[in-house]
């Protein structure tokens, strides 16, 4: 599965990155962020696009694995 | 709607009232809020520009930033970091302030005005959109300032300190700052130092909590079609609009407003720079005020561009005023487009 790092960007870049990963890998993807945010914008994102997101979390790091619904 | 996107509009709403609420008890018309316009005050509290009537030192942004810090302590979400092209960050943040106050106001106040019915605001409104639907053509292009890095909790903790000694020291000695006298201008209005602080802390914790941001309200619905943070943008002209009707205070016009001025065109220009520079930025200036709480320090240097920019629009007659805008705001908001297109085109990354 791609894994985008996606830590660090302001908003919403992350989305943006997602939005992108997801175009060319359409089955699914994983992502990072650091902060509840981008995890809540994201999710929200991925729903709306019909992907079950899983997020778990790491010394502070979140990863969000997106799968096709 | 999920119930998250209902907490949005419920703050939305929050914010709406809070802000009537502010106006109708001595704040200046339809000014309940703004960042930019109460930022510019504290600039001339401070003595960064010495506009007599627009100097106050306004509890409502120190309110916000501990608001937001406190808030986000509670939930464990004050984490320290910075790092993100924060010079550039600072430049943007001085021609975002000049656009608004060509504009005469942020975007917070920008919905507070068309709440009061100001059709000038409507028309800020149009020329906010344009800008935000420029910011997003950049960032589908790939533009970014980068990633930010882990801070110190010293570094993540400076700027709230900063307010919270402001504070003090404006309670303990009020006469270190200048002040607009009475009768002076907008500086002058205000509510009470308590209600004043009691409002911004109160949105500071609710607009942490919801991520309520100006910008992304129309960004994530031109980007993504999401379109939960338009709706509390909305909820916030709707509450007002009501508040306004309740308290006498609408007015539908472009002729007479308060703080306003009636040139279409600097009006809409104006709010494009603000909403393109607040879509380079990642967020309108409040978000930034709310980041800043959680510890964010590109967010306080973005800040700090605002003071500076607010210092610079008034010590070179850049500001407009009641009559309308100046020669030397125009040429501004101009140079400001041309800045806002180098910084784009010099910051943009691949992303695959």
């Amino acid at each position: 599965m791609m894994k985008i790092d996606a830590r660090g960007l302001a908003c919403p870049e992350p989305v943006v990155r997602t939005q992108k990963a997801i175009q060319s890998n359409p089955e699914g993807v994983a992502v990072m962020v650091d902060n509840m945010a981008s995890v809540e914008n994201i999710s929200r994102f991925a729903k709306a696009r019909k992907y079950a997101v899983e997020v778990t979390e790491e010394g502070g790091d979140y990863t969000l694995t997106l799968k096709k619904a | 709607m999920t119930k998250k996107s209902w907490a949005v509009v419920a703050v939305g709403a929050v914010i709406g009232a809070v802000a009537v609420a502010l106006a109708a008890l001595g704040n200046p018309g339809n000014m309940g809020f703004c960042i930019a316009c109460f930022l510019r005050d504290i600039a001339g509290a401070t003595k960064l520009h010495s506009a007599a009537a627009v100097q106050y030192v306004r509890p409502e942004i120190i309110g916000l930033v501990l608001g937001a810090m406190i808030m986000a302590i509670v939930k464990k979400e004050f984490k320290p970091r910075g790092g993100s092209s924060p010079m550039t960050r600072f430049l943007i943040a001085v021609f975002v302030m000049i656009g608004a106050l060509m504009f005469l106001g942020c975007p917070l106040r920008m919905m507070l005005r068309i709440g009061g019915g100001d059709l000038n605001a409507v028309v800020g409104l149009v020329g906010f959109v344009a800008g935000i639907f420029v910011g997003t053509l950049w960032l589908r292009g790939g533009f970014s300032l980068k990633r930010t890095y882990q801070q110190s909790l010293t570094e993540g903790g400076v700027f709230p300190a900063m307010m919270l000694v402001l504070l003090l020291v404006f309670l303990l000695v009020p006469s270190l700052f200048a002040a607009t006298e009475a009768g002076g201008g907008p500086g002058a209005l205000h509510a009470a130092i308590l209600v004043s602080l009691i409002a911004g802390l109160l949105v500071g914790a609710l607009a942490q909590r919801t991520r309520f941001c100006t910008v992304a309200a129309s960004r994530d619905a031109i980007m993504f079609r999401d379109f939960d943070m338009l709706f509390g943008f909305i909820a916030v002209i709707v509450v007002c609009i009501i508040g306004n009707l309740i308290l006498g205070k609408f007015n539908l016009a472009f002729a007479g407003q308060p703080v306003a001025h009636t040139d279409g065109v600097w009006n809409f220009l104006g709010m494009a720079l603000v909403g393109w520079g607040s879509v380079l930025l990642g967020g309108c200036p409040l978000r930034q005020l709310i980041l800043a709480g959680e510890g964010n320090s590109d967010s306080a240097v973005t800040v700090t561009g605002y003071i500076v920019g607010a210092a610079i629009c008034h010590n070179f007659g850049l500001a407009s005023s009641a009559n309308g805008p100046t020669t030397n705001g125009m040429v501004m908001v101009v140079v400001g487009f041309v800045v806002l297109t180098i910084v784009g085109l010099l910051n943009r990354e691949r992303m695959d």
